[in-house]
């Protein structure tokens, strides 16, 4: 078999690149499959009640699966660094400790679900001690980012500014998040919740920091055109997503009742966003007509699928900004559309659209016997997300008329027992098309690693 | 620079406004005297302990497989004794924790504080 292996540049610290990817792929596999179980506990009341009830499959779900999200941005920058600036990386041991840390890091924390050991707050429901470890294991990181990289941001791409800004705010907010264990914020239950959720809010958007950084470097490699990420347009939108960052989390908040700036200033912010859309409108055909011409490189047919993710996602966004709106749409499954909307649709289109990216680097030759099996994967679960997106704005819809006509809990849950269900099953279709993306990238990795292996020897 | 100058700018205001939000932004009105608070904490502590924001939401925050909580205590059609029922023995999806009375209590307390706050949803 021939491979244009030889040809590249490669370097030692690409084999951690490579257990960082399989790493994060394996979080998103256990991740659904926790998904699925709790899909199935929304249609039948009893199932694994005792065992494994919803109180533990929720927030292993969620940890995975965000685990994912900044694992797999992780992964990648381990692998682009040393090629972006043509060195290897300065702290290969580290990117090493980084990863046991890791590990370790999740199996304690996984274990502590099993046992029923919370820390019991949205999101991170985790004992608290080990968020600080979570922190912890991020500073090999950080030191190899900036140390190899020494970004100098006067002329830095876009991507580079990207990925720093995720890494300090992801510092923040994680911190941040954890002020309730100060009696100040945890005794005032509005500010408990205020802080909560502009931390929480935050945090998202410094993952897609990290994540929209990865697709736009991969973006230009494809394409092969180094203006487009250091023109003044691309800039503009990284200070305008920034700004959102920094303060359009008060959406989520339009119901507690903080101060009534903190509201008007989300609301002013959220609606920049309109400026993004349409952007996004106009960029479109542009867009579609290059995803056409290269429709059979999977990494360009991942990004098309994000952009078409980007768009429905932000709309929703934007419909739930509207205060007379949000406070119909709150509370209801209208909220996790917008969650795994964003999360599936976006974050993990775009962090496969990088995971093929490298595997087509480390060796187009294997890939080329797993393209088709891969546009199917592609296909089967953008066509399923559709369905599970519609599942849950469905079962939000019926959620406010049951609000609207004081319906019982009990009643509501009866009726929207078909909805539950259109939501797994499609939930389930989800989790196969993943499972063909996810199965095949680590093989491909496996096998480009033993070559790599007897390359070199 | 002038990209330099406009993160340095933004990241000020974040960090002010983020002051801000700590602080008077975020005041309550709802202040238990010494006591309650007492129980309040206490009840929080284990609505965290053993994990109902998995299922339950307060203030939007929270899972949705449960109902609701911030306004339970004044619902008409649920309030204190109904809430007990519930934290005694459990319901059809909602696991029996094996509560004792003083623990039931002080999560009653939580949560009618909670709901004593929640002006912002009575208006409506
Ligand atoms: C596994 C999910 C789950 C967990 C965990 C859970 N609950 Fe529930 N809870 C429910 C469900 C579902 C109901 C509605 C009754 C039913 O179907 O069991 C409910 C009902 C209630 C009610 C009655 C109010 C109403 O509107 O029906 C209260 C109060 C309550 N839960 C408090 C708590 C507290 C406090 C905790 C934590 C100690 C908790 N729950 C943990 C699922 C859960
Ligand atoms: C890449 C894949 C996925 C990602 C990134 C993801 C992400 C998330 C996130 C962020 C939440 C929290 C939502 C919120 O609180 O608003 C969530 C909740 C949930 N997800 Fe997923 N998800 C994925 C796939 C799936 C799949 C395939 C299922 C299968 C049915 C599933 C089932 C659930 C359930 C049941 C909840 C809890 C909803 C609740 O709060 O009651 N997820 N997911």
């Amino acid at each position: 078999m021939t491979t244009d292996l030889t040809k590249k540049q490669t370097y030692a610290s690409d084999k951690i690149a490579r257990s960082f990817l399989i790493l994060a792929m394996s979080y998103l596999l256990f991740g659904l499959l926790l998904g699925v179980i709790g899909g199935f506990q929304y249609i039948l009341p009893s199932f694994l009640k005792n065992k494994l009830s919803f109180q533990q499959t929720r927030p292993l779900h969620v940890y995975l699966v965000i685990t994912w999200i900044f694992t797999g941005a992780q992964a990648g920058l381990y692998y682009y660094l040393p090629r972006i600036c043509q060195r290897k990386l300065y702290w290969e041991q580290g990117a090493k400790i980084h990863l046991l840390i890791q590990i370790l890091v999740s199996v304690l924390i996984v274990y502590s679900f099993f046992m029923g050991e919370f820390g019991g707050r949205e999101y991170l429901e985790f004992p608290p001690w080990l968020g600080a470890f979570m922190l912890l294991s991020w500073i090999p990181f950080v030191i190899n980012f900036f140390f190899t990289l020494k970004p100098n941001y006067k002329n830095a791409p876009v991507y580079v500014w990207s990925w720093s800004t995720g890494i300090l705010f992801f510092f923040i907010t994680l911190s941040e998040s954890y002020l309730w264990l100060i009696d100040y914020f945890h005794s005032n239950i509005i500010r408990d919740v205020t802080v909560q959720w502009k931390a929480l809010g935050s945090m998202v958007g410094s993952w897609n920091m990290l994540v929209y950084g990865t697709g736009m470097y991969i973006m230009e490699k494809m394409s092969g055109d180094t203006k487009a990420c250091r023109s003044p347009l691309a800039f503009f939108f990284y200070f305008l997503g920034l700004t959102n960052l920094m303060f359009n989390w008060g959406h989520h908040t339009y119901i507690v009742p903080a101060a009534p700036w903190v509201k008007t200033v989300a609301y002013i912010i959220s609606m920049t966003e309109l400026l993004i859309l349409g952007y996004i409108i106009m960029q479109w055909r542009k867009t579609m007509s290059q995803a056409r011409k290269n429709y059979h490189i999977i990494p360009y047919r991942l990004l098309s699928f994000a952009d078409g993710w980007i768009l429905l996602n932000l709309i929703l966004a934007i419909i739930i900004s509207v205060p007379a709106w949000n406070n119909y749409t709150h509370g209801t499954h209208i909220t996790v559309a917008h969650a795994m909307g964003a999360t599936i649709g976006i974050n993990t289109m775009l962090l496969f659209a990088s995971v093929y990216y490298i595997i087509q680097q480390e060796g187009q030759a294997f890939f080329e016997k797993k393209r088709k099996i891969t546009g199917t994967g592609v296909f089967i679960t953008n066509f399923a997300l559709l369905l599970f997106w519609i599942a849950m704005l469905g079962t939000g819809l019926l959620k406010i008329s049951s609000k609207l006509n004081n319906e019982t809990f009990y009643t509501l849950m009866q009726k929207s027992l078909p909805w539950f269900k259109f939501f797994t099953y499609s939930g389930i279709v989800v989790f196969a098309g993943l499972f063909i993306l996810i199965v095949t990238a680590i093989s491909l990795i496996r096998k480009s690693s033993a070559v790599r292996t007897l390359t070199s020897e | 620079m002038v990209k330099i100058l406009a993160f340095i700018t933004l990241f000020t205001s974040y960090l002010i406004y983020s002051g801000f939000v700590y602080s008077i932004g975020t005041e309550s009105t709802v202040i238990p005297n010494k006591e309650e608070q007492l129980t309040v904490t206490k009840g929080k502590a284990l609505y965290e302990k053993y994990n109902c924001v998995s299922c339950h939401q307060l203030y939007g925050l929270g899972g949705y497989l449960g109902p609701e909580l911030t306004t339970a205590y004044s619902d008409p059609q649920r309030g204190e004794l109904f809430m007990k029922a519930l934290l005694q023995a459990g319901g059809r999806r909602m696991p029996n924790f094996h509560f004792n009375e003083n623990e039931i209590s002080a999560i009653i307390t939580y949560l009618k504080y909670v709901d004593a706050t929640a002006v912002s949803y009575k208006k409506k």
